[in-house]
């Protein structure tokens, strides 16, 4: 520190260099940008006597928000909690068993190259719509209801956790791999004995996430008809009966919070 | 009994491992291979039960052809090939026993194995195999709480279940400390000969080598330049091997070899021969 301040300090100018270099590009990109948002902004139509109704229905919205109604549609609410559970429990269980099959054959240092691409598409179609697109797919192949959501939810599942469980099996440690094959085992006692001890933990906690990502998307999926609260959240808007609705998200919340907490525990403890 | 001709193998990177090897193992004989880092020792050994695909030679076991089978007949041969590896190569998070116990996945069906429903002889043998080895305090035990001698102890018990007719043994050693080196080396130089296997040890330390086999197969570049008994190691021929170094100084032949392995620089010998491929 000594000689740094003793020796004769020459002041050179620094300024962070900016991320584009030239400033005629600089300068024109930022002009252009703001001009666009300023179109864009002027094509959208604001009609204000919508905007008046909107506001006004916001606020009725709001005021019956402050007073949810669980009573006066329990028993639909009931059925339609339990149909979202029942969804999202059948969804996860069938969806991590289809997965693992997928994940194995996803797994580069398990399977020849065909069935890698093979299970690499399925991975990429599943991981590539929304489940709300994926979902009315399956309400115009099945109709409304509660089977159209399981679907739903169990292909999103597999792209999910095979994508995953394909990386982390990637990753495994290959000696014990070599040696199992070493003995004399066939494919599936080399992956049963080999890959399925090192990935299974994570396997498991990552069912228990899964699992309170499709309570949650079960509430969305039902908004297109897919079956569970979320259409019978449809039903109550479509009514007005924005109290009921008020109940219904409130348990929704409930819901999803609950199995939050209870999943990161598990993932926690398995860890 | 190992009967290997011409084994060439040369990498897709473009390494040639392997430049023409011939070598004999008969019945009940203990060869130790050794050689510089790179030579090709694990190469050689892995291609006899194919875990790597030699480019062009033939090797033969008894009167099978090994490099003419099909996938599916290789998994039987196999069987009866028990490998033992440097960093064990156990599944961590299985017992000791299921570690044991998978040396006979080539035996038993599918659903034996998953339910872990293995024959009870198997099972027996298992018992056997842990107490021979020391470890009968140990079965249900995960491997990862065994230290590094113990869990070499586990991968020889899972070699000899296979009832092997022959034993490939990869730097045994090389994870160990001296003592417990010793040991290992020990048990099984031991156990090959009681039960007459043909075995193979890649080792680089070369007075441990001495100190157990009777026959010892020099290893530099992929090619054999020298294969005959262990007092015929002189100073001039462990150069031959290993590249020029004052071989009677302190009789530090291990160290040397080890400090080798953690050198960045490429030594002379290996460099010749990638610059050869
Ligand atoms: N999987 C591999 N891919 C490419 N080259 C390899 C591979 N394994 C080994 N080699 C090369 O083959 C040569 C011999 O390696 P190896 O058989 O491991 O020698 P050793 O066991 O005697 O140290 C080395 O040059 C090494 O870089
Ligand atoms: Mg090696």
């Amino acid at each position: 520190m000594a000689e740094l301040t003793a020796s004769p300090v020459t002041s050179r100018r620094w300024r962070k260099p900016p991320l584009i270099r030239n400033p005629w590009l600089r300068w024109g990109l930022l002009i252009g940008a703001l001009i666009y948002l300023a179109v864009a902004i002027s094509s959208v139509p604001v009609d204000d006597a919508r905007i008046a109704r909107g506001l006004e229905r916001g606020g009725r919205m709001i005021s019956s928000f402050l007073r949810p109604d669980f009573a006066s549609r329990w028993y639909d609410i009931q059925i339609g909690v339990l149909e979202s559970l029942t969804m999202t429990v059948v969804s996860t269980v069938a969806g991590v068993l289809l997965s693992v099959p997928v994940g194995l054959g996803a797994a580069r240092n398990l399977v020849s190259a065909p069935i890698y691409l093979a299970c690499r598409s399925i991975i990429t179609i599943s991981r590539t719509f929304q489940e709300v697109v994926i979902a009315i797919v399956f309400v115009v192949m099945f109709g409304f209801g509660p089977l159209a959501g399981v679907c739903t939810l169990a292909f999103a599942t597999i792209g999910f956790m095979a994508k995953l469980l394909a990386e982390d099996i990637e990753e495994i440690d290959p000696a014990p791999l070599e040696a199992i094959r070493a003995t004399g085992a066939g494919w599936l006692k080399t992956v049963t004995y080999a890959v399925m001890p090192q990935v299974s933990a994570r396997l498991v906690g990552l069912s228990v996430y899964r699992f309170d990502i499709n309570l949650r998307e079960s509430a969305i999926v039902g908004i297109v008809g897919a079956g569970g609260i979320g259409s019978t959240l449809q039903t109550t808007f479509n009514r007005y009966d924005y109290d009921v609705a008020a109940a219904i998200l409130l348990i929704i919340i409930v819901l999803v919070m609950t199995t939050e907490l209870v999943s990161g525990h598990i993932r926690r403890r398995l860890q | 009994m190992l009967r290997i001709e011409k084994l060439v193998k040369q990498y897709p990177t473009g390494d040639r491992a392997l430049r023409g090897v011939d070598l004999m193992v008969p019945e009940g004989e203990v060869v130790a291979l050794i050689g510089p880092s790179g030579a090709g020792k694990s190469t050689l050994i892995r291609c006899v039960n194919r875990l790597v695909e030699p480019t062009s030679g033939k090797i033969w076991l008894r009167d099978t052809e090994i490099t003419a089978l099909s996938a599916r007949r290789l998994r039987q041969v196999r069987r009866r090939i028990g490998m033992i590896f440097q960093e064990y190569a156990l599944v961590e998070r299985l017992t000791v026993m299921e570690n044991v116990l998978s040396g006979r996945l080539g035996y038993v069906n599918f659903w034996q194995s998953w339910f872990r429903r293995f024959p009870q002889h198997d099972v027996d043998q298992a018992f056997a195999l842990l107490e021979r080895v020391g470890l009968s305090d140990f079965v249900d035990k995960r491997a990862d709480e065994l230290s590094g001698g113990q869990r070499q102890r586990v991968g020889i018990a899972r070699a000899l279940i296979q009832s092997p007719d022959m034993l490939l043994v990869d730097e045994p050693t090389a994870s160990l400390d001296p003592k417990t080196s010793r040991q290992i080396m020990r048990l099984i130089t031991e156990l090959a000969r009681e039960r007459g296997l043909a075995v193979i040890i890649n080792i680089h330390d070369v007075p441990l080598a001495q100190l157990f086999v009777k026959r010892i197969v020099g290893l530099r570049a992929g090619e054999i330049v020298y294969d005959g008994p262990p007092e015929g190691l002189t100073p001039e021929r462990l150069t031959d091997i290993y590249g020029e170094e004052d071989w009677g100084a302190g009789q530090a032949v291990a160290g040397a070899d080890s400090a080798q392995e953690m050198d960045p620089e490429p030594s002379p010998i290996f460099a010749a021969s990638t610059s050869n491929a």
